[in-house]
């Protein structure tokens, strides 16, 4: 009888569908991909003095014309000023630096989970995820008291007679990378692992049979098999880097210049919202390449495990 | 070989104290009788105590706690939706879209989500007066557009692990499409609903970046006052609020990962 059931309620599935892909989709679009269409359009306003402050792009005149003003003035301070530029070049290369130095640490410890005894791989898949779900604004805090001139380190090093005078660390570009490769090391983890526990081993043991060396059948095989793991960890971690607000605030000095404090300062402190408006689309149109470099990745990863 | 093994598992322990020593720091020295926080001069709760007369922190908190469950329960619906759509409905004309706009909140920096959400929230307001100003409506609304794409990710996997012989006798003993779904489908993928919306939670009672952004006056969530806080130096108050924190969050995650330890053939009971 289960044609019959499944051919009665043809109308019931129909609208169980619509409702199933409609509900979300239409939350994203009015919560995720509406906003953008109106930061473009601010980014292209002046800022004024009113409530909200920024002037309207069209206005109809008694004639019924349109007038219609775009204002490309803070596109042009973006592209044009040295301290915006030197912003998004610093976080492109802190973004940079911080995913190698992620893939570097990340790669040895998702290796060492995937290979280890299978009964301890989730209890160490779960201390990697841990540092994750717990607060990010404190575990960027808990640095500051770490790296401060009388933090816990500096103390520790001049009671263990290695240095004599505090090093200054806090509020420089290195309490920067610190911060951001402690906080997004999980990212870089967890998707190497996940691309690690399907490798398959058959083809170590094919390469080992084969004479090769087990560093050579890491760099012939293994490495070129994890490829697309260290793309999507690097990506997770790089993408969200450049546009970090928390970690250069916190821990960064007036060297560590980035995009995502910028933008917040022009928007709470300068109170431009046109400017903050380009800023961001600045930074969006930056990530777009990467952005769509990983979601490409990510179904051919699918459509692999499928 | 065997040596190998031993330095990777040593790069592995090193790599977690790196994880856990600066949490741990924290909250051994949350115990510090000292005002200077990274001195060390007797053991003492008196920061805790502290902490539980500091109104303007409790009252940040008994917000934050409010969006967050709000926030997990409505993410918990909406992402459980949009797993089920990608999983089961196949190709559906705008599935491209609808994945890039799944994906994006998971790695997009979150001053552009919270400024186009709050230029969003203002024209709103100017069109047709609602949501009309903002607060606990606003930064609710901001937390479930990022915590569904997190909640999508963990359903998704459960729904693609899935054992379907069971929804299949269902249906081929005459129950309705919407019947085995409430009856076999959920109790089936209920771990991971129940990962996803503790997920939600925490991720929503952590941020600081986008509810500064589309909250309005009179609505200061926990990571606000935090925030305003630490930009003031370390604080021992702080670091006894950091060790609760971290206390119920490993409960959460413990609770997340035994529930999700049931293997995805087996049935929910």
């Amino acid at each position: 009888m289960a044609w019959f059931s499944r051919l009665s309620a043809p109308s019931d599935h129909q609208l169980g569908r619509l409702l199933n892909i409609g509900t979300p989709y239409l939350w994203l679009g009015i919560f995720f991909l509406l906003p953008f269409v109106i930061v473009f359009q601010i980014s292209l306003a002046e800022t004024a003095l009113a409530q909200p402050p920024y002037t309207r792009l069209w206005e109809w005149t008694e004639q019924g014309v349109l007038h219609i003003r775009l204002n490309l003035e803070n596109f042009a301070l973006v592209f044009g000023d040295e301290l915006y530029l030197a912003a998004f070049l610093n976080s492109l290369w802190v973004a940079l630096v911080c995913s190698l130095m992620c893939l570097l640490i990340g790669y040895p410890m998702a290796y060492a989970i995937a290979t280890a005894p299978e009964r301890a791989r989730v209890p160490l898949l779960m201390l990697i995820i841990l540092p994750f779900w717990t607060s990010f604004l404190i575990r960027v805090y808990a640095w500051i008291g770490i790296l401060k001139p009388n933090g816990l380190l500096n103390n520790f090093l001049i009671s263990t007679g290695l240095i004599d005078s505090p090093l200054t660390i806090l509020h420089t570009q290195t309490a920067v990378y610190i911060g951001v490769v402690y906080s997004y090391l999980p990212f870089m983890i967890l998707p190497l692992y996940a691309n690690l526990t399907r490798l398959d081993m058959g083809l170590l043991e094919a390469a080992a049979d084969l004479g090769c060396r087990p560093f050579k059948a890491f760099l012939k095989v293994t490495l070129p098999l994890s490829l697309p793991g260290i793309v999507a960890g690097s990506m997770l971690v790089f993408i969200p880097v450049v546009g970090e607000f928390v970690i250069p605030d916190l821990l960064g000095g007036p060297s560590s210049l980035m995009v995502g404090k910028m933008l917040w300062t022009e928007f709470f402190g300068n109170k431009d919202w046109p400017l903050a408006s380009a800023v961001a689309i600045s930074l969006l149109a930056l990530l777009v390449v990467p952005f769509v470099l990983m979601q490409r990745l990510q179904r051919r990863m699918e459509d692999a495990g499928a | 070989m065997r040596q190998g093994r031993w330095k990777l598992y040593s790069f592995l322990g090193l790599g977690l104290a790196f994880l856990y020593v600066p949490v741990l720091l924290l909250v051994v020295y949350s115990f510090n009788e000292s005002r200077l926080v990274t001195v060390w001069s007797g053991f003492s709760t008196k920061w805790y105590g502290e902490l539980l007369q500091n109104r303007q922190l409790l009252d940040a908190a008994w917000l934050s706690v409010r969006i967050a469950a709000t926030n997990a329960t409505f993410a918990m619906v909406l992402g459980t939706l949009a797993a089920n759509a990608l999983v089961r409905h196949g190709h559906f004309r705008g599935r491209g879209t609808f994945e890039l706009l799944l994906t994006a909140p998971l790695v997009m920096p979150e001053v552009i989500i919270g400024l186009s959400l709050l230029l969003l929230f203002v024209a709103m307001d100017h069109a047709v007066g609602w949501p009309n100003g903002r607060g606990f409506t606003t930064i609710t609304i901001a937390h479930i557009t990022f915590s569904m794409a997190y909640v999508a990710v963990v359903v998704r996997s459960r729904l693609s692990q899935m054992d379907r012989s069971l929804e299949e006798a269902a249906m081929d003993l005459g129950a309705r499409p919407l019947k085995v779904y409430l009856a076999i489908t959920l109790p089936l993928i209920a771990p991971a609903l129940l990962s996803g919306w503790l997920l939600a939670f925490t991720l929503s009672l952590d941020d600081l970046v986008i509810a500064s952004f589309v909250s309005g006056p009179g609505s200061t969530t926990l990571p606000m006052v935090v925030y305003s806080s630490v930009r003031m130096g370390v604080s021992p108050q702080i670091n006894a609020l950091a060790s609760i924190i971290v206390l119920i969050v490993s409960a959460a995650v413990l609770i997340a990962g035994l529930s999700m330890r049931q293997r995805p053939t087996t049935s929910g009971n």
